[in-house]
């Protein structure tokens, strides 16, 4: 076997998510061969990659909002593997996009990250619990004014 | 996290499959006998992404199945350097704390890159962070379990290909189990502001 190029492209969560996702439903419907003891590895591999996969954001993530995503991000300057981490990791905080984005202090003045943060939020879906949270909180806020 | 590897290999199919369309047998010999491997220098890989350009299949004198030489790309995981991945503590010991990302399981994070000042507590066996603040110090425990931000910092690959039988005398090598070393490990740090258990940085 030969490796002709170790590193030709970088997927983001949400492709292998969706390839494996597509891999389970094939397998599904061809039915018979899954448990031959030859397709072990892959039944495992798999599952535990989508286990895992499945509890980062990019469950919640479509082609449309990743390129949408992307071309918000065109005039930050970042560079790819940042950009790819972004959309990874979906940051809510300053602390984690200095993490993230190499040399943050000198590169991005204070607005420049609120902007960001700004767009990584409003772009990218979020956990649905979370939203739920929020929105209940803020139900809560408004039923407090009311009665005044 | 992933990337696409491009690779050439020669997939032989057995005559009792020729019935099955050939892309079909070829993908499935390709994922048995790469899926959840450890490819030397490459990483670990996952599952086939697709196949860009078969070959003529031949059949040779004396085997009846047929070769094909394919060329393909395949999804490995291989983190970049300086990457931040989140995982969940798997255990501490005295060489540090273990992470597992549920399909990858050889992450170190050693004691010098743990947040400092950290203390080995032996009666528990969990490392902790001596968080100090003006009211005192806090003891943030790193229990097995909790969901852990690390930076990747380091890997190795180890050739875990059989090697020969050595000259020594077959007696004292056969009392000896031969160590099992993970043939992909990769050693994160946690020793920035961010970093570590998400309980730590969580504002609510």
């Amino acid at each position: 076997m030969e490796v002709k190029d170790a590193n030709s492209a970088l997927l983001s969560n949400y492709e292998v998510f969706q390839l494996l996702t597509d891999l389970k439903e094939q397998r599904k419907e061809s039915g018979k061969n899954k448990h031959s003891s030859g397709q072990q590895n892959l039944n495992t591999i798999t599952y535990e990659t989508l286990k895992y996969i499945s509890k980062t954001p990019c469950r919640h993530q479509s082609p449309e909002i990743v390129r949408e995503f992307l071309t918000a991000l065109k005039s930050h300057k970042l560079t790819k593997a940042e950009k790819l981490q972004l959309l990874n990791h979906r940051p809510v905080t300053a602390v984690e996009i200095q993490l993230m984005v190499e040399e943050s202090e000198e590169r991005l003045t204070e607005e420049q990250i609120e902007a960001l943060l700004h767009t990584v939020t409003s772009i990218l879906p979020a956990e649905p619990e979370a939203e739920q949270k929020k929105k209940t909180n803020s139900d809560v806020a408004m039923d407090e004014e009311d009665p005044a | 996290m992933f990337v696409l590897v491009e690779m050439v290999d020669t997939v032989r199919i057995p005559p009792w499959q020729f019935q099955r369309k050939l892309n079909d047998s070829i993908a499935e010999e390709l994922n048995k006998k790469l899926a959840n491997k450890v490819v030397y220098n490459v990483g670990l890989c996952i599952c086939l992404f697709d196949i860009t350009k078969l070959e003529d299949a031949y059949v040779f004198p004396g085997d009846g199945a047929s070769h094909t030489k394919v060329h393909f790309r395949y999804v490995v995981f291989h983190p970049f350097l300086d990457e931040i991945l989140i995982g969940k503590i798997k255990g501490c010991s005295p060489e540090g704390v273990h992470v597992s990302l549920g399909f990858f399981h050889d992450i170190l994070i050693p004691p010098e890159s743990l947040q400092q000042p950290a203390k080995f507590d032996e009666a528990e066996q969990v490392w902790v962070w001596e968080y100090e603040t003006e009211e005192g110090a806090h003891d943030l425990y790193m229990d097995t379990g909790e969901e852990i931000r690390f930076r990747v910092v380091d890997e190795s690959f180890v050739d875990t290909s059989p090697t020969g039988p050595s000259s020594a005398d077959a007696t004292a090598s056969s009392e000896e189990l031969p160590k099992k070393e993970a043939p992909y490990t990769l050693v994160g740090s946690i020793s920035e502001p961010g970093l570590g258990l998400l309980s730590w940085w969580t504002s609510n």
